[in-house]
């Protein structure tokens, strides 16, 4: 690995862990398409910031689309306090028009400045480590990572600051405002967090992938645990993971890293999505499968017991009334019978089944509880 | 330039022509169906749809290597239907939330497509392959067989939708009902998102990936303000985005480097913005009056009220007394003098020489119909 490539996965993964952390509580609190409405939003804010100093470098940058940030989410609610419209539109109403307000400034006047919207909304990773932090003379790593890594320290930081807050608001918005815990002060500090995370993300990612790093690693985590701490650090090592192979892929296939990372944590979710223990696709399907199994020879054992010993004993109790009785058909019969005699509930001699001392403990079990 | 001039060009300059059709068109189409989305709480269903088509277009040119604009949108189409499924699995199969289904599913798809596309770029004669059109939107690239594809699609939509009212009128307002009237209300769903993913993906090529959900959103969210009957909406939102189209491709076309996406997204924003102040019983504007109004009426009978009950108290029903006593009675002192002199103009007190106030005969019998109303209330 020479040192660039070194570099640009360092940037990698602190983009990702940075992406990650408020995205988790993004994922929680169901307000994840503010992320997207944001990030794009943040366009106007480096476009008015660009024109002011122009200096792609200035922190004063970064200040200005974090404004524009906090300025959607308040415009946001704004229009929701009006109820003209739905929330969900009001987020589709606002973002656009901002955007579009930022590309028709890029074009009508930054001309052949170094600032296009395909830089805005795509980024370029392969650049970072040409843009270097120099201080005091000394070349100390490409600037994205101080700036990225700082803004992974303030999120997390933030969070620990105020764990015990966020987690009750996230989770019992009610309690938290009831207790003295403003649930506006808590979103809007949120929602400052995700946009300076973006604001810092975009040259490195671009406003789009922003998205994806925020909210896939997080809803992965989301299928993988219930307590907050754990869907944090796995939020965080997910992000990582997807951002080192996006990095590679990309690599190996020469095309863009930005794109390859999102791909990656889509697909990192995707495999959560299918496999994960307990809420996987696979999982939900096999319990699904072994109900219905467990169902049957539930139903077996009780439907023999019910009538052992009986006068009728000797027509109820016999494999081809099975299908009479619980319209099963002769195949579904043969499977639930073979599985109920190798775990030994029932012996079958000559059609007619028998429940084993086994059988008959289930049987009264179940009908106890 | 005057009027004029205007729409002698838009008839006969060729670009002004097609662009502002094509705008106009795809103005019409996600107006109409844009406005199911809305109702049925789906807005950002057109963003998520926008941005999972990238993938589609990609693999479409990969597949064809041809760029008519016909295999594109069905690339497009395909992909972005595809998305939409996967966001409507994930939230049925998991506990994650439509939210972050939707902002997933695009992020994930559009960086997917990113990778193809800079995949492509890599190959011989991709300069031409003109996939970047389809990001940023560049309406000013439109020709005739562009318009002509988006036109036959798009009437495709709207006669779907047509011939589908009712069950879409269901679908939007009471599925349950219809579920019970023997209604395939799965089938309708299905069909009701064919239907509006073509209608996003036949404006991608004019306003691009990020700015068409605007254009599925806000039509929509301006026309539900005017009524409340579908119908009309519907004939609403879609006039509204042709008319946000058509202005876009005109104003962009007078201006120097003025992209025509992003105005036509301004325009369809103003529009937003002034029903949601001026509308008849929704707009701001009228709410604000009606409640300047109705603070106004409170104030002048809480002032009645107080008179009244100085009236009775007093031997003299006529007897005045100073604003300064009217004040110390009422519950905020502010504006007291002003619903005074508004009451004198009404004829309802008199100002006694004394700078003192009382009742006027006409105004004991409003007081007492004041106080009685407040007594029904409570």
């Amino acid at each position: 690995m020479t040192s660039a490539q070194i570099e640009i996965q360092l940037v990698a993964v602190v983009v990702a862990a940075a992406c990650a952390l408020p995205g988790v509580f993004l994922v929680l609190r169901r307000t994840a398409m503010m992320s997207d409405a944001i990030s794009h939003a943040i366009l106007l804010g480096i476009v008015i910031a660009f024109f002011i100093t122009e200096d792609l470098a200035s922190p004063f940058l970064v200040v200005a689309a974090t404004l524009t940030g906090v300025l959607t989410v308040s415009l946001v609610e704004l229009i929701n306090k009006t109820r003209l419209v739905k929330e969900d539109a009001a987020i589709g109403l606002v973002f656009p028009a901002l955007f579009s307000i930022g590309v028709i400034l890029i074009s009508r006047y930054a001309g052949d400045v170094h600032l296009d919207t395909d830089a805005v909304l795509l980024g370029e990773l392969a650049f970072a480590p040409f843009n270097r932090l120099v201080v005091f003379g000394y070349d100390i790593g490409p600037r994205a990572f101080y700036l990225m890594g700082g803004i992974f320290l303030i999120n997390l930081v933030f969070i620990i600051l105020f764990f015990k807050e966020l987690k009750l608001a996230t989770f019992d918005a009610g309690l938290a405002a009831a207790l003295g815990f403003s649930p506006w002060l808590i979103h809007y500090a949120l929602m400052s967090l995700v946009s300076v995370t973006a604001v810092g993300a975009f040259d490195a990612v671009g406003s789009i992938l922003v998205v994806a790093l925020m909210i896939a690693p997080p809803a992965a985590a989301y299928l993988l645990t219930d307590r907050l701490s754990y869907m944090l650090v796995l939020s965080g090592l997910i992000g990582i993971v997807g951002a080192l192979c996006g990095y590679w892929l990309a690599h190996f296939l020469d095309v863009s890293i930005a794109g390859s990372m999102a791909t990656m944590v889509g697909v990192l979710f995707g495999a959560v999505f299918l496999m994960a223990p307990n809420r996987g696709i696979v999982a939900i399907a096999r319990r699904k499968i072994r109900q219905k199994w467990e169902f049957a020879q539930h139903m077996l054992v009780i439907h023999l017991f019910t009538h052992e010993d009986l006068p009728e004993a000797v027509t109820e109790c016999r494999f081809e009334h099975l299908d009479e009785h619980m319209r099963w058909d002769e195949s579904f019969s043969h499977r639930v019978v073979d599985r109920a005699e190798k775990q030994g509930f029932v012996k079958c001699r000559d059609g007619f089944l028998n429940l084993t001392e086994k059988g008959r403990g289930l049987a009264r079990g179940i009908i106890v509880k | 330039m005057g009027l004029g001039e205007i729409l002698h060009n838009l008839v006969f300059d060729y670009t002004l022509r097609t662009v502002a059709l094509g705008s106009g068109v795809l103005g019409v189409v996600s107006g109409a169906l844009g406005a199911f989305a809305v109702l049925r709480r789906q807005s950002l269903l057109g963003d998520s749809v926008s941005h999972t088509a990238l993938p589609g277009i990609a693999i479409a040119f990969l597949l064809t290597g041809a760029k008519s604009p016909l295999v594109m949108i069905i690339g497009a189409a395909v992909a972005g239907w595809a998305g939409t499924l996967l966001v409507m699995g994930i939230i049925k199969t998991t506990r994650i939330k439509s939210d972050s289904a939707l902002g997933l599913v695009l992020s994930v798809f559009f960086g997917f497509g990113l990778v193809l596309l800079t995949f492509i770029q890599k190959m011989p004669n991709a300069r031409q392959s003109g996939l970047e059109t389809f990001l940023f939107g560049q309406a000013t690239a439109l020709m005739e067989r562009d318009v002509i594809v988006m036109a036959v699609l798009g009437a495709l939509a709207v006669i779907t939708m047509l011939i589908l009212w009712k069950e879409f009128k269901i679908l939007s307002f009471d599925p349950e009902y219809g579920v019970t009237q023997g209604f395939p209300m799965r089938t309708v769903e299905v069909i009701l998102t064919t239907v509006l993913v073509i209608a996003i993906v036949v404006g991608l090529q004019t306003v691009g990936v990020v700015l068409m959900s605007a254009m599925v959103v806000a039509p929509a969210a301006a026309a539900r303000q005017w009524t409340d009957r579908l119908g009309l909406m519907i004939f609403l939102a879609a006039l509204f985005g042709a008319i946000a189209g058509i202005s876009g491709a005109v104003i962009s076309s007078l201006t120097l480097r003025l992209p025509t996406g992003p105005t036509i997204v301004l325009c369809i924003s103003a529009i937003v913005l002034v029903s949601m102040m001026l509308a008849p019983n929704r707009g701001l504007f009228w709410n604000w009056i009606r409640r300047w109004y109705n603070r106004r009426l409170l104030t002048l009978n809480a002032v009645l009220a107080d008179m009244y009950e100085l009236a009775k108290v007093h031997d003299d029903p006529s007897h005045a007394h100073p604003a300064a006593t009217i004040e110390a009675m009422s519950y905020r002192t502010g504006g007291v003098r002003r619903s005074l002199d508004a009451l004198e103009e009404s004829g309802l007190v008199q100002r006694s020489r004394m700078d003192e106030w009382a009742l006027t005969p006409k105004g004991m019998a409003e007081a007492e119909k004041v106080i009685k109303s407040m007594e029904v209330k409570t």
